[in-house]
């Protein structure tokens, strides 16, 4: 795959983020030696071998269904740079 | 041009669950904002997601009865969007492995004959927190006490072909869905949501025409309606040239119309990829079978039955087993007076007339079973006759009173004791000497009168057959 110009502005506006001409052009780069990297692992013949959907052979990993949290709303509110009434307050979103 | 109308539905529903899908806090319904928010549903970096058993379990009694193939190796996948309904950026949700997939419900098709709406899939996932503009600072208030509550996407085929049909799946959906536990699919909550797809196309043609997706649709009205509108909207554009524009629509059922809100343009990218915080799901098949056995009875079942053991009509079970309500309502009242048809009566009459008179969905009834049993028990009895028990019965309502004490305090009970009768009819025959002369000179339609007067004098307290009969002994 190759990373040009254009996807790189893409990937900007997709994460809601702006970057410099020079960190375009360095980005550019980046993504592409990574995608490299990620290419050598295609000279690898992996026919019949199933998809790893996770690094360790786990699964199952669940909890019962029981409350166990008391409402704490000063301290989740304590990371928020603005709040009101209780809420987080963010920029006006419209849909 | 004959059109045809092509939908397929994706039905949301917010699961029963005590906690939500990947921490422990509850999903109780209408908190203060922000006090059902832990630092795991909040999204603070560093948290790690641990799955609910419930949320699978649910899951897999959903596709069990929509005749689902349980996917048995199944995992879950991140949805990356940015929007501050969702404070980790991305939703957990299930994209490459459904847990259920190709299943079915049967609704009655337009010959009547029962027609099989296919189910594609499946999956579970996160709700996102709840978005309140403020009109004074011109902000955006965010609430996360729904964020992280468990949720079912219900995704069908497109085998829909009118708006009928539509809700004939529907209530057939939540019908399962209450049956089993899964969901209370309360819709003014949100615990029920539904996006129509629509296309419309020349009837016989076989390709699809281009979609539009409706989106706030609150109630089976709402869907009819905005079914109704965007069918005609696709219509009258394509008979005057025009293209449809696929695109997602918002309905305003004030209003009636709908209107776009984001276009094809805009598409949204969500680079899905494996979840990597949470390892796969495994479900046996003596998983699936333990599942299967402690499901609770679905609506089929019910009509079974409640026809088999109880004796009720067919009609009958199709009405009671429609909402889970009047379900837990019946089977509470035959527990407790046991005379399933005279309770099926009664729910089926004055209590669904009390519901439609007030406005008030079965799901927020508060009516009692052990005060229906009262009413129920009272009339059978003769204690009270049958239009007096409906009085009370709207009462019991309306104001919650209590039948047996409201009886007595306004002294509705009806008179037992026949020696108490006598000396009121002899007061009416007194006072109505014209319409018993009449009577006695052969005029057999002035006994209607008096018995009319007989009656008004008794305040309908006294059983009418026994009125009659004690009227020809004085008279004849």
């Amino acid at each position: 795959m190759q990373i040009d110009r254009d996807l790189v502005m893409y990937l900007e506006k997709l994460g809601r983020i702006e970057l410099s001409e020079e960190q375009r052009t360095a980005s550019e780069k980046d993504l592409q030696d990574i995608l490299t990297y990620i290419d050598t692992l295609n000279e690898l013949n992996t026919d019949g071998v199933e998809p790893a959907s996770h690094s360790f052979p786990v699964a199952n990993v669940m909890r019962r269904d029981e409350v166990k949290n008391a409402p704490q709303v000063e301290e989740i509110l304590k990371n928020a740079p603005e709040q009101k009434d209780g809420c987080f307050v963010v920029p006006k979103t419209v849909e | 041009m004959e059109w045809e109308i092509v939908m397929g539905l994706e039905v949301h529903t917010e699961l029963a669950t005590k906690t939500k899908i990947f921490c422990g806090c509850s999903t109780e319904f209408g908190g203060a904002p922000n006090t059902h928010v832990c630092e795991i549903c909040s999204g603070m970096p560093g948290t790690l997601p641990l799955l609910n058993e419930r949320v699978v379990e649910f899951a897999v009694r959903t596709g069990l009865a929509t005749n689902c193939q349980i996917t048995q190796k199944n995992k879950f996948d991140r949805k990356n969007y940015f929007y501050p309904d969702l404070p980790k950026a991305y939703q957990i949700s299930q994209l490459y492995l459904p847990i259920c997939r190709n299943g079915y419900i049967e609704v009655k098709g337009a010959d009547g004959e029962p027609k099989k709406i296919g189910i594609h899939e499946i999956h579970m996932e996160e709700d996102a927190g709840k978005l309140m503009h403020d009109e004074f600072e011109d902000c955006t208030l965010v609430d996360y006490n729904r964020c992280g509550v468990p949720l079912l996407e219900i995704v069908s085929e497109p085998d829909f072909r009118s708006a009928e049909e539509v809700i004939d799946y529907l209530e057939k959906l939540r019908a399962i869905l209450q049956f089993t536990g899964v969901s209370d699919c309360k819709m003014q909550e949100g615990s029920l949501r539904a996006d129509v797809n629509l296309s419309v196309r020349p009837k016989g043609q076989k390709e699809f025409g281009t979609r539009t997706e409706m989106k706030n649709l609150n109630s089976f009205h709402a869907i009819s309606r905005a079914i109704e509108y965007e069918a005609r909207r696709q219509i009258d554009l394509l008979e005057d040239g025009e293209a449809v524009v696929q695109e997602t629509r918002r309905w305003d059922d004030n209003k009636g119309y709908s209107y776009a809100m984001r276009s094809k343009e805009d598409a949204q990218d969500y680079k899905y990829f494996p979840e990597p915080d949470l390892p796969p799901i495994e479900i046996s098949d003596a998983r699936i079978e333990e599942i299967r056995e402690s499901m609770p009875e679905l609506p089929e079942q019910k009509k079974r039955r409640y026809r088999e053991e109880l004796g009720l009509p067919e009609y009958d079970t199709e009405i009671l087993t429609g909402n889970m309500a009047f379900v837990t309502l019946f089977e509470e009242t035959v527990k407790l007076c046991d005379s399933p048809k005279d309770v099926a009566n009664w729910i089926m009459g004055e209590v669904m007339k009390l519901l439609n008179d007030s406005g008030t969905l079965p799901e927020d009834m508060t009516l009692a079973p052990a005060k229906l049993a009262a009413v129920i028990q009272m009339v059978k009895s003769g204690k009270i006759n049958r239009g007096t028990g409906k009085t009370v019965l709207e009462k019991v309502f309306t104001d919650g009173v209590d039948p047996e004490s409201y009886v007595k305090e306004n002294n509705l009970a009806q008179i037992t004791d026949l020696g108490a009768i006598r000396p009121v009819l002899e007061e009416v025959i007194a006072a109505n000497e014209k319409s018993v002369s009449e009577y006695k000179a052969g005029k057999t339609q002035a006994m209607g009168y008096i018995m009319g007067q007989a009656m008004r004098a008794l305040k309908g307290k006294a059983p009418a057959q026994e009125v009659q009969k004690m009227l020809h002994e004085l008279l004849d």
